[in-house]
């Protein structure tokens, strides 16, 4: 069946129903409509997977969505226009541009932590880059998944946009089919199978992975409120955030300050008894609630640790003085436990993270803007925010990538439509002037190889320094004997008029 | 003598004692590069003449210049492709400070095929060192003197901890393979392509694979014939066709081709002398094993040669060969040509020509030679290729400013100016915000009320940065 659909779509967009760009934006108005129509559905969906609260879901996805969807119409124009580049001597008088266009039929494999962010915003690029998607969310998330089955059809395209569902066989079955591009969020043991079953057909992926991302807090910053802003961000979707801060790094003197700040913190968000807040969220299921709690086995936590396997319920968890080697420490937490791993100072947390394998986030909490640099420059992450949790997600101007284990490609905002098209080089020539292409025909001397090495010589202006003086004294000696010539003409004309004058006042007297 | 291992661990420790990262670094290192270059512009030639009797115009414009270009146009540039590109914020992070920064990746390797061993290994290698990688280069063994050659100048002139070049053939590249590398860039067939994105997905490497194709050349509408067939013999068979973006085949009417023929007979005569074996403006075939697949393609083929078809194995010569008659099946449309064999193929209309195109592959490149500009825009905007050009061939790749790279089987990703730097690159999303307006960041904690919802859609929005600052 998904083979089918896979097919259909594949003849949907030969038959070229995507190239226009109207179509695109019709489509994507749609979407919006959807999500504005729907918004109540898809937050009972999300709050039946993971209990979330009904703002959290169109804060922390549909929002987005929106955004993302807005950002699209308004410059999709712009984004499938031509893009002029610079030419050399040999084409300058053709057309040198870029032509972004679509691939053909992508396939985006969502996530169940945002399942509804994780899909539609990849979606967002596919449509307006002219392209086919089949849309593959993630079983774990259950309702989510139904409804978006339930709802795309009616309102996009049901050839070009398909959904298709099912757990790990049907994925599997689904990548054994050949796609322009992959679009795959998840973890990195599994990107690296899509990337194994992508290398089959040289088929190119976007892997949106995940990883430990560091959160260091340096001794003389405001804990206070550095502690509110890490607390936010890492119990929002009770931990299950790829960019969720996982491990905290920071000096034991203040590690005593930053347990009781979140402390503080936890009860001013979430009251006494986190489970009775409409606020607070679930594990996904009973197999991550599992592995999440194994984590912390052996040790015990200074904030929370209480858990109900009956609602997938783990309090918000703090840990402290946990050594490098633990299992706490091995994998990628997703979950609301969060550990701090002491330090000596910033240069001993540099070393730590560099030792580690490349994170998808870095935060940095600092006020000296030279060590926040020189941490920045010293370490590397798929993004970074600096006094702040998960913001730069945020910001669709910013790419939005992995590094390494953390993933490949980018995307947001126009990052999607480039990362989603393909950059076609073009040159438009006539075939006229054929006399000066005569040079680099055979048979050749040196006089006819010279020419040519002019004509395909870049960059067209040579910016050398020699080149810059001595066009700035050309400028200055022309402007001056321009400036000559005019007071030349001015006194001869003036001389004239004086001469008129005195006459006229001689014929007067 | 270190084995491939400790070479990949000595550059990654060169990588992260962080000596490759100061632009000036940089800067040295592409200058010793382009000095290599030239202080041994002689010897380069001479290598090549040994390995493709490529003559020395060939050499100089597609080999030893466009690298030139490259490392001038990569020196020039370096210090503004280092910059933090600043962005457009929303009104949340107004006064956040918001960048995307370009970090070297770490240590990525190159492979390089036979046809334009120098170009096709330091042009690569030209975005890599701007990007502050380390890089270990690994020539083709196929075209053995430069091989050698680069192999004994690079460590005379780039530093040795920062830059290996290993070498040998099918049995070490694999070896090589299943070292950890932060990205892998080939040059080469689909079927390698295929085995170096397996090993790569082991350590979720990126990779920039430029492979190849039959780019197809359709000849239609109205046309100045004498032009167009000076431009087309001119790209096909350059180093005797044996280009990734050479010309395939044709595609043309049959009123064309018969008008067509006579012009190609006699351009290739201007071009090549009679006796194209003694023009010294004639490349060879690279290696018997590829002379011999050449003209197992001549002899399997049910096309007629009007022109060329004449041989010599020890020499590794084939003449310039066009043939006609050939159908879609025929043996010469089974694979790229890769040679100096242009098969002449003829569609009744131009929908039928796009048909047939768009029944194939992607190629890397896809020409079109007519003096109508609809003609043009027909084809450019109903097919897709790596790159297009209309009205001449291969020219296209000299500048600069143009992505380089193929699309679905011909390839994926780019380089060439500053698309090499990119490709080389991480670019890495920085936002550096103060500490002030924490009650601002009050609308998105717990608990949550409409209200902060509905503030929070507004100060998030794309739209509300523009019109109040």
């Amino acid at each position: 069946m998904e083979r089918q659909a896979v097919q259909r779509a594949k003849e949907a967009f030969m038959g070229g129903r995507t190239r226009p760009l109207e179509f695109r934006l019709q489509q994507l108005r749609a979407l919006q409509t959807m999500i504005t129509e729907k918004e109540t559905e898809i937050s009972t969906a999300v709050k039946q997977d993971l209990n979330r609260s009904q703002y959290d879901t169109p804060l922390l996805e549909l929002i987005g969505i929106e955004n993302e969807i807005q950002l699209a119409i308004e410059k999709l124009a712009e984004w499938a226009a031509p893009r002029p580049v610079e030419k050399n001597l040999l084409t300058i008088s053709d057309e040198v541009y870029i032509q972004p266009e679509p691939l053909g039929v992508v396939l985006i494999i969502g996530a169940w932590n945002y399942p509804w962010a994780l899909t539609l915003l990849p979606l967002v690029g596919a449509i307006a880059a002219g392209n086919a998607a089949v849309v593959k969310p993630s079983e774990l998330s259950e309702y989510s998944s139904l409804l978006l089955r339930a709802l795309l059809p009616r309102y996009l395209d049901k050839d070009l946009y398909p959904v298709a569902t099912g757990g790990v066989s049907e994925t599997q079955e689904l990548l054994k089919q050949r796609f322009d591009h992959i679009f795959y969020t998840g973890s990195s043991t599994v990107g690296k199978l899509v990337m194994e079953a992508a290398a089959h057909h040289l088929t190119p992926v976007t892997l949106e992975l995940g990883g430990k991302s560091p959160c260091y807090i340096d001794k003389n910053c405001d804990i206070r409120i550095a502690c509110r802003r890490i607390t936010w961000g890492k119990f929002v979707n009770c931990g299950q955030t790829c960019i969720a801060p996982d491990y905290i790094l920071c000096e034991p003197c203040i590690q005593g300050r930053v347990v009781e700040c979140i402390r503080q913190t936890l009860l001013e968000f979430y009251g006494a008894d986190p489970k009775c807040s409409p606020d607070y969220g679930r594990i996904i299921n009973q197999h991550h609630f599992n592995r999440v709690l194994g984590l912390m086995e052996g040790y015990t936590p200074v904030v929370g640790g209480q858990n109900d396997a009956s609602q997938c319920y783990i309090a918000p968890t703090v840990l402290k003085d946990v050594p490098p080697h633990s299992r706490l420490m091995q994998e990628e937490i997703f979950g609301p436990l969060l550990p701090i791993v002491t330090v000596s100072d910033m240069d001993d947390a540099i070393r730590f993270i560099n030792e580690r394998e490349k994170p998808l986030a870095l935060y940095i909490f600092c006020t000296d803007k030279k060590a926040t640099k020189r941490m920045i420059e010293e370490t590397t992450s798929g993004g970074v925010t600096v006094n702040d949790v998960l913001m730069h997600y945020t910001l669709s101007s910013l790419p939005f990538g992995g590094v390494g284990h953390s993933g490949m490609g980018y995307y947001h905002g126009k990052h999607s439509f480039d990362q989603l098209s393909h950059q076609r080089a073009c040159l438009v020539r006539s075939l006229g002037m054929e006399r000066v292409n005569l040079a680099r025909y055979p048979p050749q001397d040196r006089r006819r190889a010279r020419r040519v090495r002019m004509a395909l010589k870049t960059p067209l202006i040579d910016m050398s320094k020699r080149t810059l003086v001595w066009a700035i004294a050309a400028t200055i000696i022309g402007l001056g004997l321009l400036i000559t010539l005019l007071v030349i003409l001015l006194i001869a004309a003036g001389l004239n008029c004086t001469c008129w004058y005195w006459r006229g006042f001689y014929n007067y007297f | 003598m270190d084995t491939q291992s400790q070479v990949v661990d000595k550059l990654r420790s060169a990588f992260r004692s962080g000596v490759t990262i100061p632009e000036q670094f940089r800067r040295t290192q592409l200058t010793k590069l382009m000095s290599m270059i030239k202080d041994n512009e002689e010897q380069f030639l001479n290598a090549l003449h040994k390995d493709l009797s490529k003559p020395k115009f060939e050499a100089i414009v597609s080999e030893i210049d466009i690298v030139i270009n490259e490392l001038h146009y990569a020196i020039a540039n370096l210090k503004s492709w280092m910059q933090p590109e600043y962005v457009s914020k929303s009104l949340a992070t107004k006064l956040d400070d918001c960048f995307v920064q370009r970090e070297p990746l770490g240590v990525v390797l190159i492979i390089a095929p036979w046809n334009y061993p120098l170009h096709l290994l330091i042009l690569p290698m030209v975005g890599a060192i701007a990007a502050g990688n380390c890089v270990i280069i690994k020539p083709s063994e196929i075209s053995a003197a430069t091989d050698g050659l680069i192999a004994e100048l690079v460590p005379k002139y780039l530093s040795q901890d920062c830059y290996a070049v290993v070498r040998g053939g099918a049995e070490e590249t694999k070896a090589l393979l299943q070292n950890r590398f932060d990205h892998i860039f080939y040059t080469g067939s689909q079927t390698v392509a295929r085995s170096i994105l397996q090993a790569a997905s082991v350590h979720l490497t990126p990779v920039t694979l430029e492979l190849g194709g039959k780019s197809p050349c359709i000849i239609y509408g109205r046309i100045d014939v004498t032009a167009a067939a000076y431009r087309l013999i001119w790209a096909k068979f350059f180093n005797a066709g044996q280009s990734c973006v050479a010309p395939d085949y044709v595609l043309c009417s049959p009123a064309t081709r018969d008008a067509l023929l006579p012009v190609l007979r006699n351009t290739l005569e201007d071009f090549y002398g009679k006796e194209p074996q003694k023009c010294p403006d004639l490349s060879r075939i690279v290696s018997h094993r590829h002379w011999t697949r050449l003209m197992e393609l001549l002899r399997r083929s049910s096309g007629k040669i009007i022109v060329g078809g004449e041989s010599d194995e020890e020499d590794k010569y084939i003449a310039p060969t066009v043939v006609v008659d050939v159908a879609e099946d025929d043996a010469l449309m089974q694979e790229e040509i890769f040679g100096p064999i242009l098969p002449i193929l003829t569609v009744d209309s131009l929908e039928k020509g796009i048909d047939f195109i768009n029944r194939r592959e992607k190629p890397l490149a896809l020409y079109v030679f007519s003096d109508e500009s609809s003609v043009v825009d027909t084809v450019l905007q109903n097919t897709s290729s790596g790159g297009f050009c209309s009205n001449d061939g291969i020219v296209y790749m000299t500048l600069p400013g143009l992505p380089f790279g193929g699309v679905g089987a011909s390839g994926w990703g780019s380089y060439h100016g500053h698309w090499g730097f990119e490709t080389f690159s991480h670019r890495r999303a920085c936002m550096l915000r103060g500490w002030a307006l924490e009650r601002l960041n009050g609308l998105r904690y717990p608990p949550y009320t409409d209200k902060k919802l509905s503030w929070l859609r507004w100060t998030t929005s794309a739209k509300s940065g523009c019109s109040l600052m």
